[in-house]
């Protein structure tokens, strides 16, 4: 039996659903219940729903065997876990945003605030730039307006709410999509099934 | 007088065993003190599992610090000794961090060193002592190995710089292929110079499985000889019970600043990361103005504390 940890959210239902047309479906998973995991012995998998940051932790720590996690998570957390598929869903951009307008004065330190504080500090070191990060949980955008940071480091999908928050995208620093991750030992153990599953997922991941 | 098992947790069961078993292989006691000179870490961070380091000043002023690794002080305080083979085994505890949530923790490791006139022979048995250790652990077990001078050089020959090798070493490391294929595009890499890294990683399995097409793919790239070694590595067990616990896989990685030749990794199942980890370290040797050769491996027995509750285990 494969286990199996899936993001809570759209993103969840979109990559089971490619799980699904994969062979690997549990009706079960899409019904209102209370029920937190979710078994089909006759394909062979477990699921469960969790909240999409913890998805790695699950894997890294054998509770999953597999798991899908978005890349910025990965970088951000660094998990010593197995990429095996990039799926191609949930896909966006990690970016610098800063107020319309904005000029770096390169004589101060940048203020930079983020959820992702080493993304933001792996990029700036790239760049030699000194910075001070403002580590936030929430609302990041609103930094920036009250002059808390000079600038933001956070994922970008549309640009609408940092548009109508007047402000801007001034560097992508990396594409991100959804991962298909594994945990190394359970890998030993289990490559055929995990082995079987990448293939037939490979299958239904989109190429646009 | 005899301590019976049950008075003992899984860790010190094993790790006692294990200095059995390297004891019968003629493996001589190190023992250390836990304290060290800073100095030797801070000049070889990056063979350190991190840069955090418990330090203190001592009496005569010197900078000392809580020992995070063992391989470092057995290196520093031994010499050359041309012809000869100096093999050793150590049980000791180690003060690393881990993880910046989890801050400095005590771990126990139990490990062997095997220096001097190392030569295919020496590879080969401390090889077949990492899969007798991982067997003395539990029943399902399986010991990954690898050549890192093959990896080395399918990288090398396609990385223009040494970020870029780092980044598709990283990648490696985590089977991920589709990150070496957008590493290559993103640092302008011909389109399909890749594909026999690509073919290299995609290898994995048993070793009577994978090895002939592993030697075919490193005659063509021009490293035939590396491939040979890692084929005579394996070739111990072939034909014995541990053949089908032993996989190649070249995404047992390790730094090539301090790692060389063949590198190895152990898993036993119901513990969620590689419980040993070792290989030949002669880069360390040089840099550490040691001429001799070298080959160890170390078991994490923090990581079996919670092994006799897993069915099957042999702790």
């Amino acid at each position: 039996m494969l286990n199996i940890a899936l993001p809570k959210g759209r993103l969840g239902e979109k990559v089971y659903a490619m799980f699904a047309g994969a062979g690997f479906e549990c009706p079960a998973l899409l019904e209102n219940s209370r029920k937190l995991i979710f078994d089909n012995e006759e394909a062979g998998v477990r699921y469960f729903w969790v909240k999409p940051s913890d998805v790695a932790i699950y894997v890294e720590r054998g509770a999953a065997d597999i798991g899908v996690a978005g890349k910025d998570i990965l970088l951000e957390y660094r998990p010593d876990v197995y990429e095996l598929l990039d799926l191609n869903v949930g896909k966006c951009r990690m970016a610098v945003a800063a107020p319309e307008g904005f000029k770096d004065n390169q004589d101060r330190t940048l203020r930079v605030a983020t959820k992702f504080s080493r993304i933001a500090r792996d990029y700036y070191t790239s760049l030699g730039r000194d910075i001070d990060i403002i580590h936030l949980n929430g609302s990041i955008e609103i930094a920036p307006i009250l002059g808390l940071s000079d600038v933001i480091v956070d994922i970008v999908e549309t640009g609408t709410t940092l548009r109508e928050n007047h402000l801007e995208v001034i560097e992508t620093i990396v594409p991100i999509s959804a991962r298909l991750i594994a945990n190394k030992a359970g890998f030993k153990f289990k490559t055929e099934p995990i082995e079987r599953l990448v293939n037939e997922l490979r299958k239904e991941v989109s190429q646009e | 007088m005899m301590i019976e098992d049950q008075v003992m947790d899984a860790q010190e069961r094993i790790g006692f065993r294990l200095r059995g078993l390297y004891n019968g292989y003629g493996y001589s006691r190190y023992r250390m003190g836990k304290f060290e000179e800073y100095d030797l870490y801070s000049r070889n961070k990056d063979f350190l599992f991190s840069d955090s380091v418990i330090t203190f000043t001592d009496t005569n002023g010197r900078l000392m610090a809580l020992k995070p690794d063992v391989t470092l002080s057995i290196v520093k305080n031994g010499r050359d000794n041309p012809g000869q083979i100096r093999k050793v085994y150590y049980h000791e505890n180690v003060y690393r961090v881990t993880s910046a949530e989890d801050g400095f923790r005590e771990q126990t490791q139990v490990g062997v060193e095997c220096m001097g006139d190392v030569d295919g022979a020496c590879v080969a048995e401390v090889l077949k002592l990492a899969a007798e250790s991982l067997k003395l652990c539990a029943d399902e077990f399986v010991l990954e190995v690898s050549h890192l001078d093959i990896l080395s050089s399918f990288v090398d020959g396609i990385a223009p710089d040494a970020a870029t090798r780092e980044a598709i070493l990283h990648c490696a490391g985590e089977k991920n292929l589709h990150g070496i294929r957008r590493i290559c595009r993103e640092n302008g890499i011909a389109e399909g110079a890749e594909e026999p890294l690509i073919q290299l990683l995609s290898l994995y399995g048993a070793p009577k499985a994978v090895m002939p097409k592993i030697r075919a793919l490193a005659d063509e790239n021009g490293v035939g000889e590396a491939a040979a070694e890692l084929g005579r590595a394996v070739a111990g067990f072939a034909g014995t019970p541990m053949e089908n616990k032993i996989r190649v896989d070249f995404s047992a990685t390790g730094d090539t600043k301090y790692y060389n030749g063949i590198a190895f990794k152990g898993f036993i199942s119901g513990v969620p990361g590689s419980v040993l980890s070792g290989g030949q370290y002669d880069h360390l040797m040089r840099r550490m103005g040691r001429r001799d050769k070298a080959v160890g491996f170390a078991v994490f027995l923090n990581m079996l504390e919670r092994l006799n509750e897993e069915a099957g285990t042999n702790a």
